[in-house]
């Protein structure tokens, strides 16, 4: 017995190291990429070379030149898609819990448009939303940009918190009623503390693809006014036309992945934790 | 407290399937009933409807002369302890407790709640786990943690849906007690669904046994037993069951399948001009013929039967004689069978038998039979023919007042007493049955192995 049990922990281990050398390879490699120097790049090595290592990519973003560029994209980016996933988690709770608790005529149709948006390609619905936005003056607008990425997020929203909802047990609510809870109440303090995991999954779901797309970004923005970091990423140039910005690129890819690990690491708790254990017999 | 009165009271669903279909009961203040029945009798959303969970289709609902019917759950004022606890997981036991005095937002104190929740929790023994998740505890105390909530509330009334079915064996038997004298102790009046009869004998004033949705009889657990209204209630009361026999009736002889037996004449003459009836025998009506006394023998009948096996408990033991009814006999038996839950077994009849009796499977034995208890039904309706209203008032009216001594002495001690319910000696009035024990010893006896057989 403990043979084989150390022999799987070994295997496991052996697995593990592998699927993360692999997931986290590309990683590793554009945080060297961006500490090297312009003249660096193209030496064929994993790391700087010694003595090389330099911060100037992250100056060149932050406080150089591109600092234009790349902070006002980072803000747009964090607003838009903080905003989206607010308003998107807001009113998927609601439709969620509707249709896990309620019976309603037209309740599967709900469920099923809310699958066919999220399946319709994007690139499909670029072309004439790039024109009626225009016509309508929502063309490089947050605005322009919330409400196709709310379109992503949704449907998604919905199903997952939809499935998340019909796992809390009915009863606590009748409880906090019986308990002298109106209906607001026994929602909020019965259910929401319960549903909180899965709405911050949900929450962290819908802003990862909020803060990652790049289509609409690029397609509906002109301006610093409303463009994301993903397509501001395509405008960085070198310091001459022959130089390629890869490092620059690198250092705000970089930047960019660092709320994401960030949300990820502060919400851990509620999104592992069940803390529907115990509510009904265990 | 308060009373609360039922008055043809309906549930209809969507497809016009009547749930609960025009049921009356008068529940009076401080009095625990029970309301019974196999699963889909509608006994659960007849609670729910009282607790307002549930809308009500036609009739009324009054909660101390007040009509409730379009009152939210909040605005009753019951508590409800829900068969799978229903606890808030997020929450600690403390604030578990606290929910409903939180709720009712500026009517306590700080100091009040805090006050309330540690006499709740000293009552229920939960003090020590004041501070841990429900997640940690097991299943009794969250039980408990359930009607803290209900009790620290003083409710009007207190409403349990099958509370115990989550428990094992061993625990449920503990906690009825507890409820038992926790609803003596506060004197709250006390709505109870459960499917387990030894629940609905021991903890009840009165058992209210449903069937489809429709009262069948409302009455102290005694009278249930010794003077059942109709075949159904016969059959869902006692552990094992009653065993119905098919017979003729002629003059005051009963031809049944097991043989022939002489009833008394008053019997005989209630069910005059039926052809085919049913009788209704306990199992604990027979005995081993050798071990009645002699004086007792005159108030029964003996047969002989071959009894197919025998099953020694201990204090008594069981005998089963298979018989062979008459095809449309057995179409109603089956129905029978079906009406309660039961699968349609072969026909037999179950003896209760002395434990020193030395009758065994396969043996033609001397069985005797008191036929002063036996009742007889009509095939058709299932109606009780035999059946003494009077008698069986007068066996409720001295539950109630058992009750309101008991009632008076658990709140005087402070404390309840350790003896609950108290009516679950159904079997007595078993005096004739045998020369060894006394009668209530050995009806303490029969309920015993009824809660065994129900636990199974």
């Amino acid at each position: 017995m403990t043979n084989s049990s150390t022999k799987n922990k070994v295997l496991w281990a052996i697995v593990t190291v592998l699927v993360l050398i692999y997931a986290l390879f590309p990683v590793l490699s554009i945080l060297a990429t961006s500490f090297k120097s312009p003249s660096d790049l193209t030496s064929g090595k994993f790391l700087p070379s010694s003595g090389a290592a330099t911060t100037s990519n992250y100056e060149q973003i932050l406080v150089g030149d591109a600092q234009g560029l790349f902070l006002s994209a980072l803000r747009n980016s964090i607003g838009i898609s903080l905003i989206a996933t607010f308003i998107a988690v807001v009113l998927a709770t609601l439709c969620a819990y509707a249709i896990a608790r309620l019976d309603f005529p037209g309740k599967k149709l709900v469920l099923t448009t809310a699958l066919a948006v999220s399946i319709f390609p994007v690139i499909s619905i670029v072309t004439p939303l790039f024109n009626l936005w225009r016509t309508i003056g929502l063309y490089d607008t947050w605005l322009g940009l919330i409400i196709p990425y709310l379109s992503l997020t949704l449907p998604i929203s919905i199903w997952t918190l939809a499935a998340f909802f019909r796992q809390i047990p009915w009863e606590l609510e009748q409880a906090a009623q019986v308990d002298g809870a109106t209906t607001w109440q026994a929602f909020r303090k019965a259910i929401v503390p319960l549903a909180a995991p899965g709405v911050f999954t949900t929450a962290i779901i819908a802003f990862f693809i909020a803060w990652n797309d790049f289509v609409y970004g690029i397609s509906l923005t002109s301006t610093e006014a409303a463009r994301p970091v993903p397509a501001a990423l395509a405008f960085f140039t070198g310091a001459s036309q022959f130089e390629a910005p890869t490092g620059a690129i690198s250092a705000a890819a970089i930047i960019v992945t660092i709320p994401i690990v960030l949300l990820v690491l502060l919400f851990q708790r509620q999104i592992v934790s069940g803390l529907t254990s115990g509510a009904v017999k265990g | 407290m308060a009373s609360i009165t039922l008055n043809h009271l309906v549930k209809k669903y969507g497809d016009g399937f009547p749930a609960v279909n025009d049921v009356s009961i008068d529940i009076a203040d401080g009095e625990f009933i029970i309301l019974v029945g196999p699963s889909g009798c509608g006994k659960s959303t007849l609670l729910r409807m009282i607790v307002g969970l549930e809308d009500i289709t036609d009739g009324d609902l009054l909660i101390d002369g007040q009509r409730v019917n379009d009152k939210a759950p909040r605005d009753r004022n019951l508590a409800m302890v829900f068969q799978n606890y229903a606890l808030y997981p997020h929450l600690t036991v403390y604030e578990n407790i606290a929910f409903p005095l939180r709720l009712a937002k500026g009517k306590h104190s700080e100091d009040q709640v805090d006050k309330l929740v540690t006499e709740a929790a000293a009552t229920l023994e939960l003090t020590d786990h004041l501070q841990r998740k429900p997640a940690n505890l097991s299943g009794g105390q969250r039980q408990r943690v359930a009607m803290g909530r209900a009790i620290v509330r003083q409710a009007d009334a207190f409403l349990f849906d099958e509370p115990l079915s989550n428990l094992d064996a061993k625990l449920r038997g503990q906690m009825r007690s507890e409820i038992s004298q926790m609803q003596r102790r506060l004197g709250v009046t006390s709505v109870y669904v459960t499917h387990d009869q030894t629940e609905a004998m021991t903890l009840g004033d009165r058992v209210a046994v449903l069937k489809k949705g429709e009262l069948q009889q409302i009455a102290s657990p005694r009278e249930l037993y010794e003077q059942p209204v109709n075949l159904f209630v016969a059959g869902f009361i006692g552990s094992p069951s009653m065993n119905f026999l098919p017979a003729t009736l002629e003059g005051t002889t009963l031809k049944t399948a097991i043989g022939d037996l002489q009833i008394p004449e008053g019997k005989a003459a209630k069910a005059a001009g039926k052809k085919v009836v049913l009788v209704g025998v306990r199992p604990e009506f027979f005995e081993d013929a050798k071990l009645v006394e002699d004086h007792k023998m005159s108030n029964g009948s003996t047969f002989t039967a071959t009894l197919t096996h025998t099953e020694w408990l201990g204090n008594e033991q069981y005998g089963y004689i298979n018989f062979d009814p008459a095809p449309e006999m057995r179409e109603l038996l089956n129905s029978l069978a079906r009406d309660m839950d039961a699968d349609e077994l072969r026909p037999q009849v179950v003896v209760t038998l002395d434990a020193a009796s030395r009758i065994r499977g396969g043996r033609e034995a001397e069985i005797w039979l008191d036929t002063r208890k036996l009742h007889l039904f009509d095939a058709e309706t299932g109606e009780n023919l035999t059946r003494d209203a009077e008698a069986g008032a007068e066996l409720t009216r001295e539950a109630s007042e058992e009750r309101a001594e008991e009632l008076a002495n658990a709140q005087q001690s402070g404390e309840g007493q350790g003896h609950g319910g108290g009516f679950g000696s159904g079997t007595s009035g078993q005096a004739g049955g045998s020369p060894v024990d006394a009668g209530p010893g050995r009806a303490g006896g029969a309920t015993a192995a009824g809660g065994k057989h129900s636990a199974g």
